[in-house]
């Protein structure tokens, strides 16, 4: 590893100080979250996850609906999303999280830009929100003519024990287009994951299958867990195309509901975002044979990385022989890059808590250009983020985990078809092939470093006191109270205005990014010199 | 096109909302509530609301927005959120040490039920708000009103909750600024101190939505009313409540509890709304109105005069908070302007009422509805198109599709700069303004014109 650098700080007394200021309950709890990585020994580690957030330490972390809605469905662009609900949570979901999407033509469907809410009143909340909730369905059916419908529960929703299933049923037979409903309510779950869960499901039960058409390709693949923030689906798509590669769908950045009811029809599930989606692929694979690995497109080695993986899944020399020769063309300006930036940023330290896998892909850009990730951490991942997939027979599912519905799936009778024999498989498997693996942040982090789940703001305040890092990644809450430091603060979750950051091409706009905020120059001028030297000399003295 | 499937065509819609032209009510407790000197806002709901208002006010100021959340789970939900709250309260007085929390409710614990009234009582009785702390609280349930409600509803108990009369006058006026930006209270203050008037400015988020940038990050950052100027408002000799939607609970609730007389003025955006402003505080205190008030004045209506053969029959179409819209259309019309469609999302008769009034000269040519949303007005345009569109950022979708110059007043902006720290209140800031919308309409002029009419001199 280049740029590893000497700490001086213990991250065991950091976790001390952390402690110090909580009331003790809070810091035992808080305590199994915060995982000192005390040498490069790093087997056993834990780190507590996916468990309630302490109320009023602020957290970072939003609610199930945010993740269904804002996170899962938002890039979703040919079907109305209709909030059922008061106005805010539509309102604050409405093209808020940067994730593009380019339809095929003028005319094709594209409500993106549309926020879609029944607004409940009071009246709703006493005498219930069915009625509303049809009426805002055949409303928007009236004017729109959508192929699809999708209604999102909001907490007031389940509270007050509004069926949206059944009106999605009924108005799905009425008008003759798939509707369906999740129920995301927002105090379901410890965090947007919950809601990531309950979108996946819903999405494997009312679209996934629906459509058998296969498309005309040699090398087809689904794309799991990339969201097209900024564009970077746009150039993994690119890039994969130069390759010879087909996306069939992706889940879900510039993605239509088409798509996902054609997935079935992929040869090979590539997972991004393990936190998000890896139990679509394992429910993919049970009923319908599609294999499935963890790839990142997040840097430059790990997106090769994923290439070869993916070429040596199809075991087609042309396809392997191609992926090479792109790589090779494509490295040429990343390193170009890399070692014009190297110069400035060489030594300098970063910190990341973001999401459910950007604490952990994003890793890798830093370390290009000679930087070292001091802290980490993810928003609302679950414990196999942080420790590898191995870890998920422990996990003891609590009581918020247990209210999230699981599918149990089996082989579809028609369309269950294995992609490979089972001698190919294990053939693969044997000369080390890495089906469903993961092995999570933690072998990532340097010694000396410090993992914290759901990070507070008094353990941010905590850490950039002590570890007085150069740059801070998190999201827009976390921005400015860090820049009030004089510290530049990259958002990883929406890239500010920035990205792509992904494949090849995003690595150099990455690299490009954090050298302008880590040199920019305007971070010299935080003293006025009054401030600077505030002693009074000589009296004004004329010529 | 960006909103490709908004039709020309108007068909009535009684309960499906196209993009809003309103938010929820916690939002606007919390930006209240940022407006006390040293208080945490704390959101008794789930998670996500709390993340959400806080993204969103972040994103509007680019400044630190501080807040708690009780973090509502499933079982909370069935059980009831006191435990949640008192846990909140417990860490927040522990960890973060405000001198005030300043706790709102959410659509899931008002469909609970949750008594937030006696659980703070409880916070106080068991200790768990130390000593000299206080907690301030109100009632915001999300499917009420909007997001303008809920600031109203947090400005009224700051003051009833902590407002003391002790009998003697402290000579000074309350002013409940609305749901403006820190630009406006700063200006607002400004001309009270022009005008030799002592005020107490209740919520002031200047200084603390606009701050400077020092190296260093205070969670409680200079600005903001103190507890001891919130105590004091029953001791003023008079309030004025600016906006009838967002500060009149507040001002009429300070007259009916501790006899502080009060008036509610529109915004003073804008000529006349201005001139009432200026009279207000003058006969209140009953000062004498200086010249360099007049001053202003006298430049802002030059300016306007210099500037009508721009102005002049220009059609507008506006969409915001009903105190804004109200003032913003009547300074349209005084100017010569147009206001053709208006639209605000949040609930109440009077604003129809009001609208008509400040364009009587217009009589049935005006197109006002309230409540209804940006999917309507965007319709509206199609039907008549405008020379100029103001609204918050998500205007920008429609002015885009539809070619029309652009003016982003409201909230939330989360394109551009400005609003925190220019005023659009006053004479100086409706020069502010007036400069936006002379800038929008001139630079369409230029870019348009053919070339031999392209002048150098306008």
């Amino acid at each position: 590893m280049t740029g590893e650098r000497t700490h001086t700080v213990n991250p065991e007394d950091i976790k001390k100080e952390i402690l110090a200021k909580y009331p003790p309950k809070v810091a035992r709890k808080r305590a199994k979250q915060i995982t000192p990585v005390a040498s490069d020994e790093k087997d056993g580690l834990q780190v507590g996850a996916n468990v309630r957030t302490v109320p009023g330490i602020i957290t970072q972390r939003g609610c199930c609906y945010a993740g269904c809605k804002g996170v899962i469905m938002g890039p979703t662009r040919d079907i109305i999303n209709l909030t059922h609900g008061p106005i805010g949570c539509g309102f604050y979901s409405w093209l808020t999280r940067r994730n593009q999407t380019r339809p095929p033509s003028d005319d094709a469907d594209n409500y993106i830009n549309y926020c879609f809410s029944t607004d409940m009143k009071d009246e709703d909340i006493v005498f219930g929100g069915e009625k509303k909730l049809k009426a805002a369905i055949q409303e928007a059916y009236d004017i729109f003519k959508p192929k699809a419908i999708s209604i999102f529960s909001t907490c007031p929703v389940g509270l007050i024990g509004d069926d949206v299933h059944a009106v999605a049923r009924e108005m799905k037979e009425k008008l003759g287009i798939n509707i369906f409903g999740f129920s995301c309510e927002g105090y379901k779950g410890v965090s947007q994951s919950a809601g990531h869960h309950i979108a996946n499901n819903t999405i494997f039960k009312h679209v996934v299958g629906l459509n058998d058409t296969v498309m005309d390709a040699k090398f087809k693949i689904n794309l799991l867990g990339e969201y097209n923030i900024g564009g970077d689906g746009f150039i993994i798509d690119e890039l994969l195309n130069k390759c010879g590669i087909d996306l069939v769908s992706t889940f879900s950045g510039n993605s239509t509901v088409d798509q996902f009811a054609n997935c079935h029809t992929a040869d090979l599930n590539a997972v991004m975002c393990h936190r998000s989606i890896n139990y679509v692929a394992d429910m993919l694979e049970t009923k319908y044979g599609i294999p499935w690995i963890k790839v990142s497109f997040t840097g430059p080695t790990s997106t090769a990385s994923s290439l070869r993986k993916i070429a040596a899944y199809f075991e087609d020399q042309e396809l392997i022989d191609r992926v090479e020769e792109v790589i090779a063309e494509e490295m040429i300006p990343v390193e170009a890059k890399i070692k014009e930036v190297k110069k400035r940023c060489e030594g300098k330290t970063a910190m990341m808590f973001v999401g459910g896998s950007r604490a952990h892909h994003y890793q890798e850009l830093f370390r290009d250009i000679g930087m070292t990730v001091l802290s980490a951490g993810y928003e609302f991942a679950h414990r196999d983020d942080y420790e590898g997939r191995d870890v998920i027979p422990d996990i003891k599912v609590d009581a918020d985990s247990r209210n999230i519905e699981e599918l149990t799936i089996e082989k579809d009778e028609n369309l269950y078809s294995p992609r490979k024999t089972e001698e190919q498989m294990q053939a693969l498997e044997e000369s080390g092939y890495p089906f469903k693996k993961y092995d999570g942040l933690i072998p990532e982090m340097v010694k000396g470093s410090l993992i914290v789940d759901d990070i507070s703001h008094h353990e941010t305040e905590t850490l950039i006191a002590m570890y007085k890092p150069d740059i801070f990644c998190a999201g827009i809450k976390e921005k400015y109270a860090v820049q009030k430091h004089g510290i530049p603060m990259k958002q990883l979750h929406s890239y500010d205005t920035g990205g792509p950051y992904a494949v090849f091409e995003g690595a150099v706009n990455f690299f490009e990014e954090i050298d302008r905020m880590l040199n920019a120059n305007i971070w010299q001028y935080l003293e006025a010199p009054w401030q600077k030297d505030p002693e009074l000399s000589a009296t004004f003295v004329g010529e | 096109m960006l909103l490709r499937h908004t039709p020309k065509e108007i068909k009535e819609r009684k309960v499906l909302s196209v993009n809003p032209a309103k938010t929820c009510q916690p939002i606007g407790a919390m930006y209240a509530g940022l407006g006390i000197h040293g208080c945490l806002p704390h959101s008794h709901g789930s998670q996500g609301c709390c993340a959400y208002h806080r993204s969103a006010l972040t994103r509007h100021y680019r400044e630190p927005v501080m807040a708690a959340t009780s973090s509502f789970t499933e079982g909370a939900s069935v059980f009831g959120g006191q435990a949640n709250l008192l846990q909140a309260l417990l860490t927040i007085f522990t960890t973060y040490k405000p001198d005030v929390v300043a706790v709102h409710t959410t659509c899931l614990s008002e469909t609970i039920g949750d008594d937030v009234n006696q659980i703070v009582k409880k916070a106080y009785k068991d200790g768990t708000i130390p000593e000299g702390k206080y907690v301030v609280h109100t009632s915001t349930p999300s499917y009420v009103g909007s997001h303008v409600t809920g600031f109203s509803n947090m400005v009224k108990s700051m003051a009833v909750q902590l407002a003391e009369k002790t009998g003697k006058s402290n000579g000074k006026v309350n002013i409940v600024p609305g749901f403006v930006e820190p630009s406006d209270m700063v200006e607002m203050k400004r001309i009270a101190g022009m005008l030799g008037v002592e005020t107490i400015l209740f919520p002031d988020t200047s200084g603390i939505l606009n701050g400077p940038m020092t190296g260093k990050f205070n969670m409680y950052p200079k600005g903001g009313v103190s507890i001891e100027e919130l105590k004091s408002t029953g001791d003023s000799i008079g309030s004025i409540g600016l906006g009838a939607w967002a500060s009149a609970d507040a001002v009429r609730a300070l007259d009916t509890q501790f006899k502080v007389p009060c008036q509610v003025q529109d915004l003073p955006i804008g000529l006349l709304a201005t001139d009432r402003f200026v009279d207000a505080l003058r006969t209140a205190a009953g000062v004498s109105v200086p010249d360099t008030i007049t001053q202003e004045r006298g430049q802002l209506l030059d300016v306007i005069s210099d500037m009508q053969p721009h102005l002049y029959g220009k059609k507008v179409a506006i969409a915001g908070d009903p105190d804004q819209v109200i003032a913003l259309t009547e300074f349209l019309v005084t100017m010569g302007m147009k206001p053709v469609h208006i639209v605000t999302g949040t609930p109440g008769k009077a604003f129809t009422k009001r609208i008509k009034e400040v364009t009587a000269r217009f009589g049935d040519e005006i197109n006002v509805k309230g409540p209804s949303d940006l999917f309507h007005l965007h319709q509206l345009i199609k039907n008549e198109p405008v020379d100029l569109l103001i609204c918050n950022t998500y205007g920008k979708y429609i002015a885009r599709d539809e070619d029309i110059p652009f003016v982003r007043h409201g909230f939330p902006i989360l394109d551009r700069v400005g609003h925190s720290y220019f005023p659009t209140v006053g004479y100086k800031g409706g020069l502010h303004f007036l400069e936006k919308i002379l800038s929008a309409l001139m630079d369409r002029t230029d870019r348009d014109a053919p070339e031999e009419s392209f002048e150098l001199v306008e």
